[in-house]
């Protein structure tokens, strides 16, 4: 490995790719030069006290050549089965037309990547970009603000529901000897009143073990309503960092389900800001952590405006030597008044070894609100192990039955029946690894 | 088929259990009275196999064989079953998810086949519909958000679809109205034969007027201070405990 730091490894790539000459190069400059001031986050800051980057300044990381050649089914393989969905692929951050199909949405929306964006109308993405992240809400911000040439941009048109979901695939694959590393940016702007449902879903495909730093950026107008699903599924090498900034117009709603299964380490960021009145924000939050992944999530929900509601549950399952952080910011602002804030973290440890930090950081300014915030780490329920295991469940699988019923609490709030029986599928398999609960699957009644 | 010898039984340091003997044969009904707190439901637990408490002297055994040393789920196998006084919410389990996976597991440990789905659902519905249970139970989780009465109901109905030889009835009566303790009586009566048996425990002599027992036996003191017939519970009714407690002492 070379002597040069993380920060200046960034830095010199910058330098050797050959720059686009576009509308958006002054910003990408202007965001390597905030990059350069704050580098890569350290523990000594606050916001990373409990997550060391260490893993991704340790390796080299290239930035992909054009696009990979991959399989047209490994896509579909990938892709939520049984989904009637619009599906855009990427593959290590680009988009690849061919995997994609995108026919069958109605007027009014329009779906295309990032790179096409730009050429179309350059204006209109410098105008969308870093727009709710800001250049410097964190060094990897910054940094795929620089890097920023590909991604997806949905816009809807005022009144317009999208009926089917609209899936956004990135896919993590593996080079021959390189590690890669990737920056997609997704825009989604929904106008007054629109609705939509969007599945951001990450995969490593071969036990890639790239660095995915993605950013999305989210603007909802005056009640239009998103029903976002994140998922993440990194190979257990893979690297991930990803955000989520939202602006929240009057009476629009936000739904965020933000799934992880997979990754060494991982870093999600999560913020909505509520900026009108009657504006609500939902946050569910799942993490299977085994072997030795690391998780964090970070959520923020900021409430600026009086008559705001949010409600988050996160709930953690914590394996082996898994590590996951939860650290869930709710801020009121001085006239906020009349806000209802709820949220919630419970963890569940399998394993001495495993170990979950979490704390609500609640900035509190306004007095007549309605705020409750809890944690818990628990065990597996004696009680109601006893109670199984009185039935005839052996251990096992009553141990196995308890923590899929602790996870699935968060699947059965998506309102999407076909991504919530594949991952149902999926935990179960985490979980179960000896298959305990195959039958769990067939139970229709 | 169940012999309980001298049993000795310490929670946390506490002695509850001084010396316990019991013996239930196929075909009987024992009823177990006593004050609260005297080990009736630690009794209940240590029988199916609850591992908190601390056997110090004494032995169980069921067939011959050593109960104690086998686990919860093997006295179930073995036809044990336990209706708890307090029974556990689950929220996520499926209430008959896990009455079917119970049935199965106990079939295989017979050497019998799983039971067919539909074959199992009309079951289901058939000891539901015995024990007055809404068909919706059917989809919801395991006694969550079930009423007391619900619960006691719930258990009655997963003995009845478990077919145990030796139910141990913790309580099942309490907390019921009159109707419903009927249709529990009427659950228990169903299921009563030559080669079951069954251990109720109960504070009130109303479920024995359905449930005829064979023997009553007042657990006091950490033992059984007195046993008898089925009178013997309507003087409990009558008189209290302390009689039996002042006859044991000085006994
Ligand atoms: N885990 C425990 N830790 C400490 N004490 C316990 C524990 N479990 C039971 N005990 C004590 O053991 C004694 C017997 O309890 P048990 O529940 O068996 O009584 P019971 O006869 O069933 O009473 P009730 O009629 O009220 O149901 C009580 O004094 C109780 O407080
Ligand atoms: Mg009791």
């Amino acid at each position: 490995m070379s002597e040069q730091s993380a920060k200046e490894r960034f830095l010199a790539q910058f330098e050797r790719v050959s720059q686009h000459e576009d509308a958006l190069a002054p910003l990408r400059r202007d965001a390597l030069a905030r990059f350069r001031e704050l580098g890569l986050p350290t523990r000594h800051q606050e916001d990373w006290k409990y997550t060391s980057v260490r893993q991704i300044e340790q390796n080299d990381f290239e930035l992909p050549a054009d696009t990979l050649e991959i399989p047209d089914d490994l896509a579909r393989r990938e892709g939520v089965p049984g989904l009637d969905a619009a599906r855009l692929v990427f593959v290590n951050g680009r988009y690849s037309e061919s995997l994609s199909h995108t026919e069958g949405l109605p007027d009014g929306v329009s779906v295309r990547s990032l790179a096409q964006a730009i050429g179309e109308a350059p204006e209109r993405v410098r105008e969308d970009i870093a727009r709710q992240s800001g250049l410097d809400f964190s060094g990897f911000t910054a940094l795929n603000t620089a890097f920023v040439e590909d991604g997806a941009v949905l816009e809807v048109a005022a009144n317009t529901a999208v009926e089917n979901p609209i899936e956004l695939l990135f896919l993590s694959v593996a080079g021959d000897q390189s590690r890669y590393v990737f920056h997609p940016r997704v825009l989604i702007r929904m106008g007054q009143g629109a609705e939509a449902t969007v599945l951001e879903h990450h995969a490593g495909v071969n036990g890639a073990s790239n660095f995915n730093n993605a950013v999305t950026e989210i603007t909802l107008d005056d009640q239009a309503r998103l029903e976002h699903y994140r998922i993440q599924r990194e190979s257990t090498a893979g690297f991930h960092i990803g955000s989520v900034h939202v602006d929240q117009g009057r009476a629009s709603r936000y739904v965020n389900h933000n799934i992880n299964l997979g990754g060494a380490l991982v870093r999600n960021d999560i913020n909505s800001r509520l900026s009108d009145v009657e504006a609500e924000a939902v946050f569910n939050g799942l993490y299977l952590v085994s072997n030795k992944q690391h998780v964090d999530n970070h959520t923020c929900v900021d409430h600026a405006s009086p008559h705001t509601y949010s409600d988050e549950l996160y709930k953690g399952v914590l394996d082996g030597k898994g590590k996951a952080v939860f650290n869930g910011r709710v801020k009121v602002h001085p006239d906020a008044q009349k806000i209802e804030a709820h949220q919630k973290n419970d963890n569940l440890l399998l394993s001495k070894l495993a170990e979950i930090d979490t704390k609500p950081e609640l900035e509190i300014y306004a007095d007549d609100v309605i705020c409750s915030h809890g944690a818990t780490v628990g065990q597996i329920d004696r009680g109601a192990l006893f109670y199984l295991r009185s039935r005839g469940i052996d251990e096992a699988k009553a141990r196995d039955l308890l923590t899929y019923a602790f996870a699935e609490s968060v699947i059965e709030r998506m309102p999407l029946a076909a991504v919530r029986e594949w991952l149902e599928g999926l935990v179960v398999n985490r979980i179960s690894g000896e298959g305990l609960l195959d039958d769990l699957e067939t139970e229709g009644e | 088929m169940l012999k309980i010898e001298n049993l000795k039984v310490r929670v946390e340091g506490k002695e509850i259990l001084n010396g316990v003997n019991l013996e239930v044969k196929p075909g009987e009904v024992h009823a177990i009275m006593g004050p609260n707190g005297s080990g009736k439901s630690t009794l209940a637990h240590i029988l199916a196999g609850r591992g908190d408490y601390e056997v110090v002297e004494g032995k169980a055994t069921w067939h011959g064989q050593d109960l104690l040393e086998m686990e919860p789920e093997e006295r179930a196998y073995a036809g044990l079953f336990l209706a708890f006084q307090y029974p556990v919410e689950i929220p996520g389990v499926n209430n008959v998810y896990l009455l079917k996976a119970a049935l199965n597991a106990i079939r295989e440990n017979r050497g019998e086949e799983p039971i067919d789905s539909a074959d199992f659902l009309a079951l289901v519905k058939e000891k539901m519909k015995l024990m007055g249970m809404d068909e919706a139970f059917i989809r919801r989780s395991v006694n969550e958000g079930f009423s007391g009465g619900e619960k006691k109901r719930n258990e009655i109905f997963q003995m009845l679809v478990l077919e145990p030889t030796l139910a141990v009835l913790d309580e099942t009566d309490s907390g019921l109205d009159i109707d419903a303790l009927k249709i529990v009586a009427q659950g228990i009566n169903k299921l009563r034969s030559d080669d079951r048996a069954f251990v109720m425990v109960t504070h009130y002599q109303r479920l024995l007027d359905y449930v005829e027992p064979d023997f009553v036996h007042v657990l006091s003191g950490g033992r059984i201070a007195k046993s008898g017939d089925k009178n013997l519970a309507v003087e409990l009714e009558k008189h209290g405990y302390d009689w039996i407690e002042k006859e044991a002492t000085s006994a």
